[in-house]
């Protein structure tokens, strides 16, 4: 009997760390409490909060949360931090740098836990409402709006929900398409292409010049679900895919318009080999080895595929970047873009110190580090000059001229409708679905909401 | 006269043994109440609530989770992952380390080097394992090449990315990590069975497969059984070398239910459902573990349970 226990002891243990596994990842970072502010030190939230520097005033800690684990963000963040340590040596900033993944696993279990960090990295859309919902966010309307127009507006309007603003973007892109130069003219193609059938044949030229088209990451999901969303969204315009996203109903002609148009491009055979199994790296190492012509992508992609290219430089001046290509007949005008980028939330527990940092992170001088350093397109006033890269300029140039910007749809969405959106659209690129199938699982999955 | 005898004695001491086993349990059941049934208590609550884990507990949808889940292809082929890891572990897995195991336990040069080289992938972190093989598998790198080295081009697959491979590859890989725990394992069981006792069944004209089939085997029975006991649970909960490997895909064909649990729960959070999944699981492990004991493990554990009473 004692044995038995105790191997049901064991069996009980062995099956529970799963169970208490999904509430702990492991990582050894420690959660510090947010620091409540001294009250001596709390001014009316309305009033934009610029204490004087003052060795004397009460010591203040803010915690901030950003994902930039790598140089020379990660330097530039710390240099901002400590700058504005030096002007207010009572407030301590507190930085944890965590991995993407690390981030969000570890953010859903402190939230939950009632555990907020001051400042804290946000993509806005879908799951920045849900904080928002759950009442940990900050509504910092009132705090920000004295400076909150250098923000680009589109940008800043992914940060606000049901007309409250709860954060800042520090980083606004759009996808395009980035292809090689390089092997373009060795397939004898002249000018990236405008249009959808454009694109077709030039991906068949390509193909026949014995290149790679386009690189996508199946295990990922991500990249090809941009392309497909971009078809939806010069297909039926931006309108269309707005009601299409706000009602649930997918089952509309955009959406399997846009179907149809991945299998032509399918036809092609355009993907690298192994795209099934490829994650976002592989992808980029495709592109930044020169073996894949094309990927549909955001701002960062020149920096991962030189990260993840053997030279550690990927194809340098060989890369270019264009806009998606119009379909024609479509109703989406070809300057519409699905963008979006990085930001930072406020919790709800932010001190006024936390706020005005957030201020200072966002001037003119600060932002526009984010912009010299490559590490993201910084959405203040006075920063795009600061961008020197061709291809960047682009980006920008594109930026500016959206009439309209979906955010990513994985992330305008909540989570499990942007999981539902990721693995109905990969299967159209695997030729395991239709395009029928696909609008309906969306659809199915909107109603489950 | 003796009951008379001893009564007084055993009198004030019963209290104090029973007090003293309290004393001893109660870290451990503190610790166990905290850490184990509490979550589980938990976990059972959530699943009966559609929560996102941020917003407070108000939508009771009393099982709806789970009828969700078991409607589900997704779970379902999650669950049929899991029965095939299971059923390859108890063919392939355990045989093959049973099999090097007895080759390690006759003398010849170099025997340790041996043990300890099997033994080494046991030691690497599954999440080490599992970049390290994706890298590996990668198409034309290190195993594509390798095999068309040989001359076995021909076998190359797009073993990530094809639906109908990657459970097999998964395998293999799970199977390279843990054989050489198996190994050891049923090693130390080899070594706690006299050697005369095969060599009387030689001497009494047996073979050396009938001396391993008739003597060997059944000493080894219960070291086997736990071995195999292991292999299942392990099964049961593989996560890491998957996640980190294919995340569940491509197309959900490497899905297994501790994948589909942190999906819901922690990707998408949806952590009522995910709560259910979890619930499932362990429910899975629970039936498999008591069914396992009481028509497996029966015969070992009375053994032990007579020596303690003894």
């Amino acid at each position: 009997m004692s044995m038995g226990s105790r191997r049901r002891f064991a069996v009980l243990i062995a099956t529970a760390s799963i169970v208490l596994g999904a509430c702990s990842n492991g990582t050894t970072a420690t959660v510090a409490p947010p620091s409540a502010a001294p009250s001596t030190a709390v001014a009316p939230s309305v009033a934009p909060a610029t204490p004087a520097p003052s060795a004397s005033a009460a010591p203040v800690t803010v915690e901030w949360w950003h994902i930039t684990t790598g140089d020379p963000g990660k330097s530039v963040f710390q240099g901002i931090a400590d700058a504005y340590t030096k002007l207010h040596p009572n407030v301590k900033i507190n930085i944890t740098i965590l991995e993407n993944e690390a981030f969000k696993t570890k953010l859903a279990t402190s939230l939950q836990s009632g555990q907020v960090p001051d400042l804290f990295q946000s993509w806005g859309g879908g799951i920045m409402a849900a904080q928002a919902d759950a009442g940990v966010l900050k509504d910092i309307t009132a705090d920000v709006a004295s400076w909150k127009d250098t923000v680009n507006p589109g940008a800043l309007s992914i940060y606000s929900y049901k007309g409250v603003q709860y954060g800042i973007p520090w980083d606004m892109g759009m996808i395009g398409v980035w292809y090689n130069k390089a092997l373009f003219t060795k397939a004898g193609i002249s000018a990236p292409p405008t249009t959808w059938d454009d694109f077709l044949a030039d991906v068949g030229k390509l193909k026949t010049a014995g290149i790679v088209p386009l690189a996508i990451a199946g295990k990922d999901m991500w990249p090809s679900m941009h392309l497909w969303t971009y078809l939806a969204l010069r297909i039926g315009g931006g309108d269309n895919l707005s009601k299409m996203i706000q009602s649930g109903d997918w089952n509309t002609d955009a959406c399997t318009q846009a179907g149809e148009q991945v299998l032509k491009l399918n036809a092609l055979d355009p993907y690298q080999p192994g795209f099934k199994g490829a994650d976002y790296n592989a992808e980029a190492a495709a592109v930044g080895n020169g073996k894949a012509a094309m990927e549909v992508m955001g701002q960062w992609a020149p920096s991962v595929e030189a990260d993840q290219s053997t030279s550690k430089k990927g194809i340098a001046t060989d890369l270019g970047w264009f806009p998606f290509p119009s379909v024609t007949g479509g109703a989406g005008a070809p300057t519409d873009g699905v963008g979006g980028g990085n930001g930072i939330a406020v919790g709800k527990n932010a001190s006024p110190e936390a706020l005005d940092f957030l201020k200072f992170f966002s001037s003119v001088e600060n932002a526009t580090k984010i912009d010299t350093n490559n590490f993201g397109l910084s959405p203040i006033a006075g920063t795009d000059s600061a961008v020197t890269d061709p291809n960047l300029q682009a980006v920008l140039a594109g930026r500016g001229k959206a009439t309209f910007m979906q955010l990513y749809l994985d992330q305008a969405t909540s989570p499990a409708m942007g999981t539902a959106i990721n693995e109905a659209t990969i299967g159209i690129f695997d030729g395991a679905s239709t395009p029928q199938k696909v609008c309906q699982a969306i659809t199915t999955a909107a109603a489950a909401q | 006269m003796s009951v008379a005898s001893v009564r007084p004695r055993s009198g004030p001491r019963r209290p104090t043994k029973w007090v003293t086993i309290g004393l001893f349990l109660v870290p451990a059941l503190a610790l166990y109440l905290l850490f184990v049934i509490l979550p589980i208590v938990q976990a059972a609550y959530y699943s009966l609530f559609k929560w996102n884990g941020l917003t407070p507990l108000t939508e009771f949808i009393g099982l709806k989770n789970y009828a969700t889940a078991l409607a589900s292809d997704a779970f379902a082929t999650a669950v049929g992952n899991n029965v095939l890891v299971i059923v390859l572990s108890l063919t392939i897995q355990i045989p093959f380390s049973l099999a090097l195991a007895v080759l390690l336990n006759r003398r010849f040069p170099g025997r340790a080097v041996f043990r300890v080289l099997f033994f080494l992938p046991y030691v690497l972190s599954e999440a080490i394992t599992g970049i390290v093989f994706t890298l590996l598998l990668q198409p034309g790198a290190l195993v594509d090449s390798g095999l068309g080295g040989v001359g076995l081009a021909g076998l190359v697959q797009d073993w990530l990315g094809d639906t109908t491979i990657v459970m097999l590859t998964v395998f293999v890989i799970v199977s390279w990590k843990y054989f050489g725990f198996h190994m050891i394992l049923l090693l130390a069981g080899l070594q706690g069975i006299p050697r005369e006792l095969e060599e009387a069944a030689l001497i009494d004209g047996a073979g050396r497969w009938q001396a391993f089939r008739f003597v060997t085997l059944p000493l080894l029975g219960p070291t086997l059984r736990v071995s195999v006991f292991l292999s299942m649970i392990g099964a049961l909960q593989l996560f890491d070398i998957v996640w980190v490997m294919t995340a569940g895909g491509p197309l959900g064909a490497s899905n297994t239910m501790a994948i589909a649990m942190f999906k819901a729960g922690l990707k998408n959070n949806q952590m009522g459902y995910g709560s259910a999944l979890a619930v499932i699981l362990f429910l899975c492990g629970l039936v498999l573990a008591l069914a396992y004991q009481r028509f497996v493990l029966r015969r070992d554990i009375e053994g032990a349970v007579t020596a303690y009473n003894g």
